[in-house]
């Protein structure tokens, strides 16, 4: 008889579904899994939350995340959308701030819980380390990332926005 | 929840909604025509934002008070079931008009949503913890241009104190106040429109004081759109914004 599936399995297998715009980060490394239970009979309940609300990408996730744990042994697997535990950016793990950075976007600066202009200036460039930078505005290709150029390396970069 | 209780959530809940989906709209007319790329963008970006709030708010809706889902409740209702406020209806018409309303209704909705993460409804404090930290970056852009741009030409200055004067009482219309005002405080729902006018008014005085621009004290609220009454540019928007999803209600997206 095969062993009991385990929270642990599911956050393993969590691992290989990746944001569509950053396919390197997992939606366990963006911080945007907040509840994983298994059931004795091997009911799987999971919930993600959104980055920003009007993310397009989240319903693309929860489908990602189905499939993903259909993969294991489960008797079922529901994947709820809840702002119970509302995604900040603090929540993206050092692990999600090293592949942001190796993928070329600035992670963002950690936050007390309040966003101010400060904390957006000087963002250091993910190309050359340099802090002599500057924000060009704060909204950029998709809702969590703003556009901010280096001096230093004369490159354009992307950060993934600060939310508090 | 009683009747009274829920009747008064659903009315709060719709008239945000209604805002945040109705300004969505309008702010989206800029894609492709913004004066520069990064206004472009920043419209773009509040627009998607303001959808998404207005998707939660819809969300709780049907969840929580037996409304139909977000979209048959977003493109489905005849105007005069839309609570929302006059100001986010008017036509876009210039750059200044869409900035100075950008201004004025997203420092009401920033001020709104804080005061709405201390709501004993617990699901619209959750919500509203999220969604002021998205708000930030709305009020964050507004502000820097209100307070910049009037210091540049004189024809600058000009063009947004006349959109200023114009849209003031339309503003004031954000705050009419509901016949619930007094459960929703009552029950510690929301501490009601009266409060959020008077924080609205220091904010934006202080920011519009720093521009050197002036609003006229005198101006009358327009009211009516809490109530269902409309201008007569809210039914061609509608039209416009549920022209495909009208033609098959029950297609799969």
């Amino acid at each position: 008889m095969q062993a009991a599936i385990t929270p642990s399995d599911i956050w393993t297998a969590l691992a290989d579904v990746t944001d569509p715009e950053i396919p390197r980060l997992s939606v366990v490394d963006l911080g945007i899994v907040t509840n994983v239970q298994v059931t004795h009979e091997g009911s799987v309940s999971i919930t993600i939350t959104p980055t920003f609300a009007g993310c397009p990408a989240i319903q693309y996730m929860q489908d990602a995340i189905r499939e993903r744990i259909r993969q294991l042994p489960v008797r079922s697997v529901d994947v709820q959308v809840s702002f119970d535990q509302p995604w900040n950016s603090n929540n993206i793990t050092e692990r999600g701030r090293a592949i942001l950075e190796e993928s070329g976007f600035a992670p963002p600066p950690k936050h007390n819980g309040y966003i101010e202009l400060p904390l957006l200036e000087y963002v250091t460039c993910p190309y050359c380390g340099s802090t002599d930078t500057s924000l060009q505005t704060p909204f950029g290709p998709t809702l969590c990332r703003s556009i901010h150029y280096c001096h230093a390396c004369s490159q354009a970069f992307e950060q993934f926005k600060p939310l508090a | 929840m009683n009747r009274d209780t829920l009747s008064a959530l659903k009315d709060l809940l719709l008239k945000m909604a209604d805002d945040c989906l109705i300004l969505g709209h309008r702010n989206s007319e800029w894609v492709g025509i913004g004066p520069m790329l990064e206004e472009d963008i920043a419209f773009a970006s509040i627009a998607q934002d303001k959808l998404g709030h207005a998707l939660a708010l819809y969300t709780l809706l049907h969840q929580y008070c037996g409304e139909p889902d977000p979209d048959t409740l977003a493109f489905m209702r005849p105007a005069t079931k839309f609570k929302c406020c006059h100001l986010v209806e008017l036509p876009t018409q210039e750059y200044d008009v869409a900035l100075v309303r950008h201004f004025l209704f997203d420092t009401a909705d920033r001020i709104r949503f804080e005061m709405l993460t201390a709501s004993t409804f617990e699901p619209l404090a959750k919500l509203a913890q999220k969604v002021k930290g998205e708000i930030v970056y709305h009020t964050m852009h507004a502000s820097a241009f209100i307070r910049q741009l009037p210091h540049g030409t004189e024809e600058a200055r000009c063009r947004i104190q006349t959109a200023l004067t114009m849209l003031y009482p339309f503003a004031l219309g954000i705050f009419e106040p509901s016949e619930y005002e007094e459960i929703l405080q009552r029950h510690g729902i929301f501490q009601g429109e009266r409060v959020l006018e008077q924080r609205w008014n220091q904010e934006i005085l202080s920011v519009l004081k720093q521009a050197g621009l002036e609003i006229d004290n005198s101006a009358r609220p327009v009211y009516g759109g809490r109530k269902g009454y409309h201008t007569d540019h809210l039914e061609p928007l509608l039209q416009e914004m549920s022209e495909v999803f009208a033609q098959d209600p029950m297609a799969e997206w």
